[in-house]
């Protein structure tokens, strides 16, 4: 323990802490920029700088350790000139457009402009001038924006270990960018979003379809439906200010409806029908001594990582199509046949906590006879927009349920938004399909959490099999590499690009709340507990669909609507 | 015999004893012969003893610019025109760059006289003179080596040298910085030899904190302080880097030791190494010196050859191994944390300390980074022992300091000087003072981090602290003297746009805060005449009201060095010279002349004879006038270019 004094209180703290953290312990907030918790300190923007007895000048208090008998400043007329003027600075090379932008209200710059009662333009000359980069189909990267505190960059190469971009050029010119500044699209990007939830402005933002989905809600020809992903409903509520970890399930069917969709339905319908088909293709798989391990096929910035990087592999990846892509492919098809409706009147909209999904939704291969299977994606904070627009004040309004029959699903499907939740609902079925019997203990621990790779295994009659779960795209590579030796002991790989799976996807509410994750979680925990039925087989919809529609899973029918193929990008991207 | 390597290879001797056999062969036991051969090759190797007449020629850079590489072939051709036998020996800088072509010759028998501006057109009355007459070459002679030829001064008691200490040049100019023998046998690996033979690691750090030797680079740290924490590192690998990242403009010394005296680096870096238990060293030497770097490999070759660098190091069971990384020129990496970045491949930013790299540096693992100037100091050290290092200098500076001196000086150069010496002694003795009759003004000191220090503080002495008191910094030992014609505003402009171009752009207070200097330094020389916005006069004037405020924030907030001194040449500009930005600002005038913006075109009414060239060549036809009568400049319409001065053949236009 190392005892030192901060704005006149003494406090103890641990060694190797920095001031911030020892700060932070009393209750002391010193603002920042550039931090990320968890992560090795930068000291690039010099908001967090205190006043640290017997030092020249200023110092990071993100990066300085305390020591014994040291003394503190926190809020020093020296420190907060300091702050001040870093702001003034910062802002003086930003386009002073807050009242057009899209994190006008939720932007860290803005929020620290008005903190220090920044009143007027002391220091003007010549800002940056660049253009937006639209190149990709999920993002935007607008670097006249951007204030260069590095976190994105830090989110792509040290934890997602993509490296699609970074600095480039020097001192006033610096800028972060994509290799040889080209699109987003042509980068090795996976377009999984983790930058722009930790973009402070709105350097990075997500390619807003609210236009195209607002044109099909006016169109009268159109019948507009949508569908929730499970990972969504856990968050939403956080824009409207609610504590995290609130339920909004009820609220959001309620407030779709009022926004005019004809249909509400639920992602998690499709979750439990994808849990069926890819139980049944491991089976298959395991049985007929085909490729192995098999890896889910969810998330599609997994499924563009490994297109990109890992071509070769592809054919370990499931070929299910991802849940939204399923229930669009079958609302277009069994579900127009059924009520009578011409598939090419209905618009699927999923609300989705991803950007990389605005990019699936328009993969060619992801259509039935010319009909894309999904129309548009929103993200959780693009539907916020819509909500607002349209005047719905979220937070009295009454619980409504989904509509059917796309609308049931059962307690598996709920977990599919958090990392290990795939493996966890799919192992669950795969146990039964396998054995006949139920598995007893439903909550498998070991792949639950926040660690980057997950394991555990399994004993169906005599065959172990043994899963692991990748959570976020950065601990991939050992995973590949054992393939690829051969040295593999894994039959099941789950893989989520984002840390935590989507409930901490590209789309979700932006805001540095540490415990955002696990409140999120716990929400579809809680869902899959209160279920009466937590296994996906036990989804009497599902049931009916295969009885009425596609016969058996993995039946010739099922493989032409519900299952994909994937293209070796490695190959696209070098030309 | 040829080369010492020859008694490595006789196996007569252990390698313990090589280093001391070169110099002393009468104490080792070997045959007599070898003694002999011994012998004879250091008197050659020193040129006491040879045949032929000896033609010594700068080539460091320097020579080089001034055209030695011509002036080498004119002697060359000459030599073999009159078939005469002469040996050329290319060495370094001998620091008096003012003088180059700077040639010596040495007759057998008799002493090194040296000659500078030497141009390839004097070589014909040169070779007859010197070779063949076997005289002086009266007209361009500058001294010689020694006393005793009549009219001529010992080169050390020319007012250049004089007030001069070399310890760190102390071979520049002199030997071959090509020839390791030579380096040798002027006593080149004594202090290696010494230290691995009876030294502990503990003794050279302690050896090394006693001399009071502070870092050259810039901050002044003191070494053996900065040796002894990586000492105490327990770590199983560390890492010696010399930062030879030279990049302040004006500033050259680490070149020239890099050129004329690379195996003194070397040796002092082996030092070092043992001392802290480094068994890798990198020199990350910037690409523009690429004689610097031929050298440095040539160096590490040679030394590689004789067991000097590589597996156990003269017998001993020390190893050390040293790579050269170029640097692509970003003046941040001179900072440390952005230098060790740079070779481990990542973009050169610095990062926050701590942790200081002597703890986590390259790699991860402790490192000690030390400067050109400060590892070629070490042998002098353990050769003449800390106590007679700790004698020069002051009281918190000891030793010496080499300064680039350029600008307007009398004679540029390389001097290295006792610290204690006062600015004044450096500039109008060593320098002799400022040419054409001109006033002095300003000598900057420590590049874009230091200060323009006036005339009233020349009797400051250089010391590391005394230099900081006055605003200005020791630096790496850029010296820019300045004189009347030198505006301070566009010394303020010039440093500032160098920073901004330099800056790494990583945090705020250096990169956008610069930034905004400079646009405030810019408004200053502008006069606005003419323009109706109202806006960008307020400007100017709001600038003014924040620059010192936003000085202050960069100084104390900018993550590294480049951008905690980068207000520096604004504020002692400030300090010193403040009169000269009101001028500039209240009465739009520019008294050194040199702010365009700020000058009126006038004819001189009494010299003009109305020729009317300058109406001819004006761009703006803003010159009027009747033949043979005096014209007139319609300041409204002239756009100051200046062409009508350089056009005027009578002086009878003036810019005030």
């Amino acid at each position: 323990m190392v005892e030192l004094t901060i704005n006149n209180l003494n406090v103890k703290a641990k060694e190797g802490m920095t001031i911030l953290d020892a700060a932070k312990s009393v209750g002391i907030k010193i603002p920042t920029l550039c931090h990320l918790s968890n992560m090795m300190p930068t000291g690039a923007c010099r908001m967090c700088v205190v006043e640290v007895s017997g030092t020249r000048g200023l110092v990071p208090s993100c990066a300085y350790p305390v020591s014994n008998g040291i003394v503190v400043d926190t809020n020093s007329p020296r420190v907060r000139k300091a702050r001040k003027t870093i702001v003034e600075l910062l802002i003086e090379n930003h386009p002073q457009d807050c009242l057009v932008c899209v994190r006008n209200k939720n932007c860290e710059l803005q929020n620290f402009s008005e903190q220090y009662s920044i009143r007027e333009h002391r220091f003007s000359g010549e800002s940056k001038c660049h253009a937006i980069d639209i190149s990709s189909a999920s993002m935007e990267r607008d670097p006249a924006k951007c204030i260069l505190c590095g976190r994105c960059v830090r989110i792509c190469n040290e934890v997602q270990k993509i490296g699609a971009i970074d600095f480039t050029n020097r001192g006033f010119k610096s800028n972060v960018t994509t290799p040889y500044n080209k699109g987003l699209n042509v980068s090795d990007c996976i377009l999984c979003g983790q930058c722009i939830l930790v973009c402070p402005t709105a350097a990075l933002r997500e390619k807003s379809s609210l236009k195209e989905v607002t044109n099909a809600l006016n169109n009268k020809a159109k019948i507009p439906i949508v569908q929730i992903a499970p990972a969504v409903r856990a968050s939403l509520g956080e824009e409207y200010n609610l504590p995290l970890g609130t339920n909004v399930t009820g609220q959001l069917v309620t407030a779709l409806k009022r926004l005019g969709f004809k249909y509400v339905f639920d992602t998690n319908f499709a979750a439990d029908l994808t849990i069926i088909e890819e139980a049944a293709e491991l089976q298959n798989r395991i049985v007929n001594n085909k490729t192995m391990p098999m890896f889910t096929s969810c998330c599609p910035g997994w499924v563009k990582y490994i297109e990109q990087n890992r071509p070769n592999l592809l054919n370990h990846v499931s070929t299910c199509k991802s849940p939204h892509e399923m229930e669009g492919a079958v609302l277009k098809t069994y579900f127009a046949q059924k009520t009578g409706l011409k598939p090419e009147d209905l618009f699927v909209v999923s609300i989705m906590p991803c950007t990389v999904k605005k990019f699936e939704s328009e993969r060619p291969e992801l259509s039935e006879n010319k009909l894309m299977d999904v129309d548009e994606v929103l993200t959780t904070r693009e539907l916020v927009r819509l909500f607002k627009m349209a005047g719905i004040e979220f937070e009295d309004l009454p619980e409504s349920e989904f509509d059917n029959p796309l609308g049931e699903s059962t307690g598996a499907a709920a977990i599919f938004g958090t990392s290990g939740g795939v493996m966890e609902a799919a192992l669950r079925t795969a146990y039964f399909n396998l054995t006949g019997k139920e598995l007893e203990n439903l909550e498998l621990l070991d792949i639950r959490g926040m660690q980057g790779i997950k394991e555990s295994s399994i004993k169906i009659n005599d065959l172990v099999i043994n899963v692991a779960v990748v959570n976020g795209i950065g601990n991939i590579k050992p995973i590949l590499e054992q393939i690829e030796n051969g040295t593999s002991k894994y039959h099941f790989i789950e893989v989520m690009a984002c840390p935590g799976g989507c409930i901490n996807g590209g789309g979700q509410p932006i805001h540095q709340k540490t415990e955002k994750l696990i409140k999120r979680v716990k929400v579809l925990y809680q869902i899959d507990k209160n279920m009466q039925n937590r296994r996906s087989h036990e989804n009497e919809s599902v049931k009916k669909l295969y009885d009425e529609f596609f016969e058996k899973p993995n039946s010739h029918k099922a493989h032409e609507i519900l299952h994909t193929t994937y293209v070796d990008r490695k190959e696209i991207l070098k030309n | 015999m040829n080369s010492f390597l020859e008694i490595l290879n006789s196996n007569e001797i252990d390698k313990q004893d090589f280093i001391s056999a070169c110099s002393n062969p009468n104490n080792h036991s070997i045959s007599d012969e070898l003694k002999n051969e011994i012998n004879e090759l250091n008197k050659k190797l020193k040129y006491e003893t040879h045949d032929l007449p000896l033609i010594f020629i700068g080539m460091g850079t320097c020579g080089l610019a001034s055209g030695a590489e011509k002036v080498k072939s004119a002697i060359e051709k000459e030599l073999q025109k009159l078939n005469l036998k002469a040996q050329i020996i290319p060495t370094g800088c001998i620091g008096y760059c003012a003088k180059e072509v700077i040639v010596d010759v040495k007759l057998p028998g008799n002493l090194r006289i040296s000659y500078g501006e030497i141009t390839p057109n004097d070589i014909p009355k040169f070779i007859r003179k010197t070779i063949v007459e076997q005289d002086i070459y009266r007209e361009k002679v500058l001294g010689s080596f020694g006393n005793g030829v009549e009219g001529i001064k010992n080169i050390s008691d020319l007012p250049f040298f004089r007030r001069q200490k070399k310890i760190v040049l102390e071979n520049c100019g002199i030997i071959s910085p090509l020839s390791i023998d030579e380096y040798i046998a002027n006593g080149g690996f004594k202090a290696l030899n010494k230290i691995l033979k009876s030294y502990s690691r503990k003794d050279v750090v302690d050896d090394i904190i006693k001399s009071g030797l502070r870092g050259r680079g810039g901050g002044g740290f003191p070494t053996g302080k900065k040796w002894e924490f990586a000492y105490n590192q327990n770590s199983e690998i560390k890492y010696l880097i010399c930062n030879a990242d030279e990049g302040d403009p004006g500033a050259f010394m680490d070149r020239s030791v890099l050129e004329s005296d690379p195996f003194k680096l070397i040796e002092g870096m082996i030092i070092g190494a043992y001392a802290i238990g480094a068994c890798f060293g990198y020199i990350y030497c910037r690409a523009e010196y690429p004689l610097a770097i031929a050298r440095l490999e040539n160096t590490i070759h040679l030394c590689e050859n004789y067991g000097l660098l590589g597996e156990n190091i003269l017998g001993s069971n020390f190893s050390f191994k040293i790579k050269i990384k170029k640097g692509a020129g970003a003046f941040v990496c001179g900072e440390e944390t952005a230098l060790i970045a740079s070779i481990e491949g990542k973009r050169g930013m610095p990062k926050p300390r701590p942790p200081y790299p002597v703890i986590s540096g390259l790699w991860g693992k402790p490192t000690v980074i030390n400067n050109v100037e400060t590892f070629a100091n070490i042998t002098t050290i353990i050769n003449n022992g800390s106590g007679w290092f700790s004698n020069i200098g002051t009281e918190s500076s000891k030793g010496t300091k080499v300064f680039a001196l350029s600008g307007m000086v009398e004679f540029s150069g390389l001097v290295e000087v006792p610290m204690g010496i006062t600015l004044r002694e450096v500039v109008f003795d060593i320098g002799g003072g400022i040419p054409n009759g001109r006033k002095f003004k300003a000598v900057q000191i420590g590049g874009p981090s230091g200060g323009c220090l006036p005339e009233s503080v020349l009797d400051t002495k250089v010391d590391y602290e005394s230099l900081k008191q006055v605003g200005a910094m020791m630096g790496s030992g850029g010296f820019v003297v300045m004189d009347e014609g030198t505006c301070m505003v566009d010394v303020a402009k010039f440093f500032l746009t160098f920073i901004q171009n330099e800056s790494c752009g990583k945090c705020v207070p250096c990169r956008e805060g610069t930034k905004r200097m400079l646009e405030i330094i810019e408004r200053i020389p502008i006069s606005y005449k003419g323009t109706t916005n109202k806006l960008d006069q307020l400007q100017r004037f709001k600038g003014i009201i924040h620059l010192e405020r936003l000085a202050e924030v960069i100084q104390d907030t900018s993550l590294c060095g480049l951008g905690q001194t980068a207000p520096n040449p604004v504020l002692s500009g400030l300090r010193y010279f403040k009169e000269e930005y009101e001028s500039h600002l209240f009465d739009r005038e520019c008294h050194a002349g040199v702010c365009k913006e700020l000058l009126t075109y006038k004819v001189i009414t009494d010299i003009c004879n109305g020729c009317g060239l300058c109406a001819r060549k004006c761009p703006t036809e803003a010159i009027v006038g009747e033949a043979k009568h005096p014209y007139t400049i319609v300041e409204s319409k002239c756009i100051k270019c200046g062409m009508c001065i350089e056009t005027c053949r009578f002086e009878a236009i003036e810019a005030i």
